[in-house]
Order: C-alpha cells, then structure tokens, then sequence
C-alpha cells in the first residue's frame, strides 16, 4: 500500500467535507477516486498533499505516517491548474521542479529528455502566453511527474484535453503505472474509469459509499440482464422476464436459479435467436444507482 | 529554507528582467539631473546677440556703461521724426532713445521697435540706464561710486544648534529639510508601489490557477514571505540603482557645463563687474545650490545612522504592509476587486504621508512624536525626523514597535492568506476574512 487513509474527518465552519474516510491506496495500481462534484474528493486531496490537514484521522504514506518530507514524493496536478503566463517555459519548469526539491541540473536533464519525448525542443525559451491551451497542458503534465514522484494525483485531468492530446496523456499515464509508480486518478467522469482504474473508491456527500476492486465491483452491480437480437415474436418465458422489446431488440431478465443455457434453449425454441449477451453495468450506471438510491 | 530562496530568487529576476524596471531606474535619476543641470545650461549657453540702436540726447551713455553679451550697442544720431518715418532697419531688434532730460525726467526712455518688445529685453535695457542714472545722481549728490557699492550689503544667517552635550553644530535647516523630505517621499512611494506589486504578483498567482500547484510543493507562508522579500529586494536595488545613477549623471552634467569653453570664454570676456554678476548668478543656481547643501548636509548629519534607519524603516515598514496587501490579494480574483480592500493600506499610508508635512515643518511637536512611534504611520514619520536628529529611547521605542506591529499584521495576514488562496467564487466581505483568520487548515 502506498496510502492508507484511517478515519479521516474534516469540517469546515459550516460544513462537513469528509466524514470517516478509510481508504487503502494499493502501489502501483491506477485508483479511480469518483463521486460527483463536491462530494468531498478534492478535499481528500488537498489532505494527501498536505495543503490542509484532517481534523481528525491519519495517514500513512508508505507505511510512514505523512509528513512534510513526503511532498517531494508526490506529484500533484489539480483541477484548476495554471501557469505564470510571462514567464518563459523552460524556466518555468525548471522553477517548479526546484520546488519539488530537484537540483537543477538534475531538473534540466530530465526536463530535456520530456521535451524530446513530446516533441517540443524548440517551446524552452516561449513564453507561456504564446502557448495554445493544449500546449499548455502538456506543460502542466511534465511539471507533474518531472521529479518522478511515487504518488501521482490528477484530478479531472481529461478535463479540456483535445482527443489527440487525451490519447497521448492516457498512454503516458499507463507507462508510468507499468514502471511501478501509484495513481489516484479523481474523476467524475466514468467512461475514463472502465479503461484505466484497477481500483476504485465513490465518495458521495463526503462518505465512501462504494470501493474496491473494478471487476468485483461490476460482478457485484450485475443485474443478470440479457441484450437480444432475434427474428420472429418474443413473449416472456418461464426462465426470463421480458423487460423492453423493441424491433428486433430486446432486453430480458434471467430468473432467479435458472442459468443463461436454460434461457437460450427456451429461447431458441420460440424466436431465432441472432445475438445474445450479458449486459453489464457501466460505472455510470453504478454511479447512478448508488448516488441516487443511497440504501443499496 | 531553500524553497523561500528559490521563491525570492524567481520573484527578484522576473522583475529585473522587466524592461519596464530598467526605464523606470534610468529615467528617474535622469529626470532628477536634469532638473537642476538644465537652467545653468540655459543660463550659460551662447545666445542670439540682438543689435540695439541707441538714440543718446543726454551725453551720458557710452559703449562702457552700456554692456551686456547678449546685446550689441550702436550709437546713431536719428530724430524721432527720422525714426518715424525711416522705420526700423531689419537687423535691428530695437532703437533706444534717451531723452536729454533723463536724469530730471524718468520716463525720458522710449523704444521703437517693428514687433512689441519682449518684456525682459525691456526691463534689462531700463536696468541698464537706471543704473547710469542713479550713479550720476548719487556723484552729484556727493556720494561717489565706491561708496554706493559699500552699501550695498546683504545679509545671510546661519543658524547653530547647540546639543545637550554642549557641541556647537551648524544645523543647515534647509538642506535637512530637503534630505527629510526626499527621504520620507521616497520610503511612501516605494511602500506604495512595491505593496501593490506585492498584492498584484498575487492576484496574479490566483487567477491564473498557478497556486494550487505552489501550495501542494511550499507552504502558503513560504510563499507569501518569498514573495515579499523578493520584490523588496528589488526595491534595495531600484533605491541602489538611483542613487548611483543620480550621482554618476550629475557629475557628467556638471562637468559638461563646468568645463564648456564657450561658458568661461564668454564670461572671460566680459568687464570685471559684469564677470561677478554672472559668477554670483551661477553660485546661486539650483546646482550650485545643490551642491552646497549636500555638502552641508553631508557635514552636519549622521549618515550611518540616517542610511541605517532608512533600510531598516524602509524593511519593516514594506513588510507590514505589503503583508496586508498579499493578504488582500488573496481574498480576490481580479485586481478590481480588490479595490474595496485596498483602501485600508493606502489610506495609513496617505495619512502618514500627511503627517510627514506637519513632522517635516515641527519635527519636536507632540503630533510628530506619535507620528513616528505608531508602527503604521512611523516609517515615513521617523525617516523624516531623524535628520533633525532624535533621542535614542524615541528611535529605540519606534523601532521596537514597528517591529512588533510587522510580527503581528502578518500574521494575522498570513492567517487570512493561506485561507484566501484557495477561495474561489467566494465573494470577500470584511465579515468573511475575519472569519478565515480562525479557520483551521
């Protein structure tokens, strides 16, 4: 584990924004921290990076109770983020890697090597203002992960990206996680989720209401429902329940104790059957359903 | 430690590097220099020589009683008849006649000239024939030259201090009062600048969403102090930079002027009399003047310690307040904003500007003692008395607790800062920053 968050609270003068958190954060592994807007995520991360501290709880952070020395260890790029728009890019980076405690030397070198990997030699000495919006971005990205951090936190960080640039950045965010750095990836959007999170925790109204593994979870919101494509006239059967049928299309139900051959043959025996799959739940589905029904 | 290096370091060369600071830190001094390098230039600068026609009826006036280097006598014999009818010749600027009765009659002078005369043309050329009269009058009356000159005396004071240890010291008021005074303006207007600066370099960091990041690498205090700092050293080195530059320029001007041939060629060339004139003239202009008080001044006060102060006031009176100011910018979004806070500094800050009128004036009033122990209004205050010179325990009290002052509005200003920044949308009452000084974080 490279984080475990024990019992966290925190409340601000009119109200709570965490409340009990306990969270286990596994090495190595991209962790989708999810829930809607101001349920309490960015918060959370504000914690992890020691810009504000729990009221109560702990955090440990490789085993070792989170202190100021382990700011250099985690990179960090917010949701808001921004540059200084005069100051001319090479600097710029040189200066917040400094502040992530590198040499400068040190800083150069591995800065260089990023500007040869995106292919912008030649932005060093631009000013931030001339750089368009997306350009600026992967700026920001470099600034992120130049010191090598352990921890990595990107909060929405999709979030503006053009497709080709998204692309660009989901792939160097596997890279990083395949040389074995950790990722908490805060999202509300889910269709990033399915692809890139190993594991995942759902705040709502400062509250962990769902998390573990990805699949797990998924197996545990499937509803046994079937999509069907078929020729001829569909009713519902003794081993299904017919739940929307609509030209040629049609989702069914499995009752309970039957299993999906016993469906199939029953419904091979009245329709021609031409596609026939489970339907399994998206996390905007799960989402969904857990932020609006709270009880399950 | 390091990290608040780094800050200062990113927030004095960004500022450095600004064309803008190099204009302002050449422009000033150049500014200053020629304020007072430009009338001797005028003054000693070779001029039009303009050709007088003089009409003389009364037999007192020759090429030696009627000298100036700007002008050029020529005596003619015309009646006024002729003159009325033959015109003005084109290369003459004016005919002076004298009348015959000049000594009984004092508007016995008349000119004529093509376009209205200039008024100091004018008066120059009565001043001239005033002079003639006034000696004819006087021998006649008995009294000769020498002794008209003997009487005309002026007097200048000098006042002396005498100090409680019983040392006799010239006191110079004057150029005090110029050193005070520059020295007090200088310190409101840097605050001034510098402060805002400070809450702009802030705003800045705010609205464009860079401080998140900062935040989550160095703490806010670090951050709020590195900036300060940083731009305060380049406000030392903008005061540095006049100082050299003021003195370097007014030394090239001064010798440019000094050394200029013509300038001494023209004044050797004029009759004795006339060689003082122009040489009491220059003794009297703003340069010379200058220079005099400056060295007065240089003789008479305690350098060390008025260099001293003025670092330390300038130091503790910038950093408290440009500690509010980087708490005001904070609190906001956009500088006009921030405009409903702002007035809280500048208004200290102009009234102890005000203040420094009065302290300047009675710097031994009770008005300026308060002025100059109130850690708000006591950097400029103080600054402005020292030169007239202060009791230690005074300094000792001031200084103290300006200190103390700075030690308690940052942090109360850092208090509200590290709340502030990461405000967003959040419009900024005085109810809700009093507020954030008792969040926890």
């Amino acid at each position: 584990m490279i984080l475990k968050i024990k019992d966290v609270s925190k409340s601000y003068a009119n109200h709570t924004a965490l409340k009990n958190i306990n969270l286990e954060i596994p090495q190595g592994k991209i962790f989708g921290l999810l829930g809607p807007n101001g349920a309490g995520k960015t918060s959370l991360i504000r914690i992890i990076n020691q810009i504000t501290g729990p009221d109560i709880g702990t955090i440990l952070f490789d085993g070792v109770e989170l202190n100021p020395s382990h700011i250099e260890q985690i990179g960090y790029l917010p949701e808001e983020r921004g540059l200084y728009k005069k100051m001319k890019v090479g600097e710029q980076l040189l200066y917040l890697a400094q502040l992530k405690g590198m040499s400068k030397s040190h800083a150069t070198e591995q800065l260089k090597k990023w500007f040869i990997k995106f292919d912008i030699k030649d932005w060093w000495e631009k000013p931030v203002d001339d750089l368009s919006k997306g350009m600026q971005q992967k700026i920001q990205f470099i600034s992120t992960i130049v010191h090598e951090p352990k921890l990595l936190i990107l909060d929405e960080p999709f979030s503006g990206f053009d497709p080709i640039n998204a692309n660009l950045l989901k792939d160097e965010i596997l890279t990083l996680k395949e040389k074995g750095t950790s990722i908490i990836f805060s999202t509300h959007r889910m269709e990033s989720v399915e692809e890139l999170c190993d594991e995942i925790a759902l705040i709502n109204k400062s509250e962990v209401v769902l998390s573990g593994n990805k699949n797990e979870i998924r197996n545990q919101f499937k509803q046994h429902k079937y999509k069907l494509e078929y020729k001829g006239e569909l009713k519902s059967g003794s081993s299904f329940e017919l739940l929307s049928n609509f030209n040629g299309i049609a989702s069914i139900r499995m009752n309970q104790g039957v299993s999906s051959n016993q469906v199939l043959q029953e419904l091979i025996g009245k329709v021609e059957v031409l596609a026939f799959a489970e339907i399994i739940p998206s996390f905007n589905d799960i989402f969904i359903e857990v932020v609006s029904n709270p009880k399950n | 430690m390091n990290k608040i290096l780094l800050i200062i370091q990113r927030e004095y060369l960004t500022r450095i590097q600004k064309k803008s600071f190099w204009i302002s830190s050449i422009l000033t001094p150049l500014i200053f220099t020629a304020i007072y390098a430009i009338p001797i230039w005028l003054a000693t600068r070779d001029k039009e020589v303009k050709k007088i026609e003089v009409v003389d009826q009364s037999g007192l006036f020759n090429q030696e009683n009627l000298k100036d280097r700007e002008l050029e006598f020529v005596f003619v014999n015309k009646s006024q008849n002729q003159i009325q009818k033959a015109g003005i010749p084109e290369d003459v600027s004016a005919i002076m006649w004298i009348s015959k009765d000049i000594l009984q009659n004092n508007t016995g002078l008349q000119f004529y000239s093509q376009k209205p005369m200039s008024l100091i043309l004018q008066e120059n050329l009565e001043d001239l024939v005033q002079s003639k009269v006034r000696q004819e009058l006087l021998s006649k009356a008995g009294i000769n030259k020498t002794i008209y000159e003997n009487t005309q005396v002026k007097i200048k004071s000098k006042s002396v201090v005498i100090s409680e240890e019983g040392a006799e010291k010239d006191s110079s008021s004057g150029g005090i009062m110029i050193l005070s005074g520059i020295l007090g303006f200088i310190l409101y207007l840097t605050v001034l600048i510098y402060g805002s600066q400070v809450m702009n370099g802030v705003i800045e960091e705010k609205s464009s969403r860079i401080i998140e990041v900062l935040i989550s690498s160095v703490k806010p205090f670090q951050l709020m102090m590195g900036k300060i700092l940083g731009l305060g050293l380049v406000g030392i080195t903008q005061f540095l930079l006049w100082a050299v530059l003021t003195f370097s320029f007014s030394q090239i001007a001064t010798q440019i002027n000094g050394t200029n041939p013509k300038t001494q060629a023209v004044i050797q060339s004029m009759p004795k009399e006339k060689q003082q004139i122009v040489q009491n003239e220059m003794a009297n202009s703003d340069s010379l003047d200058v220079m005099k008080v400056v060295d007065n001044v240089l003789n008479n006060t305690n350098i060390p310690l008025v260099l001293f102060s003025f670092l330390f006031y300038y130091l503790f009176g910038y950093l408290l307040y440009s500690s509010i100011f980087a708490a005001i910018g904070s609190a906001v979004e956009s500088p006009a904003e921030a405009q409903q806070f702002t007035m809280v500094v500048t208004i200290p800050i102009i009234i102890s500007f005000f203040l420094a009128q009065i302290t300047l004036q009675e710097p031994d009033s009770t008005l300026a003692f308060w002025a100059s122990i109130f850690p708000l209004t006591s950097p400029v205050n103080m600054i402005v008395r020292i030169p007239f010179g202060v009791p230690v325990w005074e300094l000792i009290l001031s200084m103290a607790l300006l200190i103390i002052g700075f030690l308690g509005i940052s942090w109360i200003s850092a208090r509200i800062y590290r709340v502030g920044i990461l405000m967003y949308g959040k419009k900024a009452s005085w109810k809700e920053l009093r507020k954030w000084m008792f969040y926890k974080i």
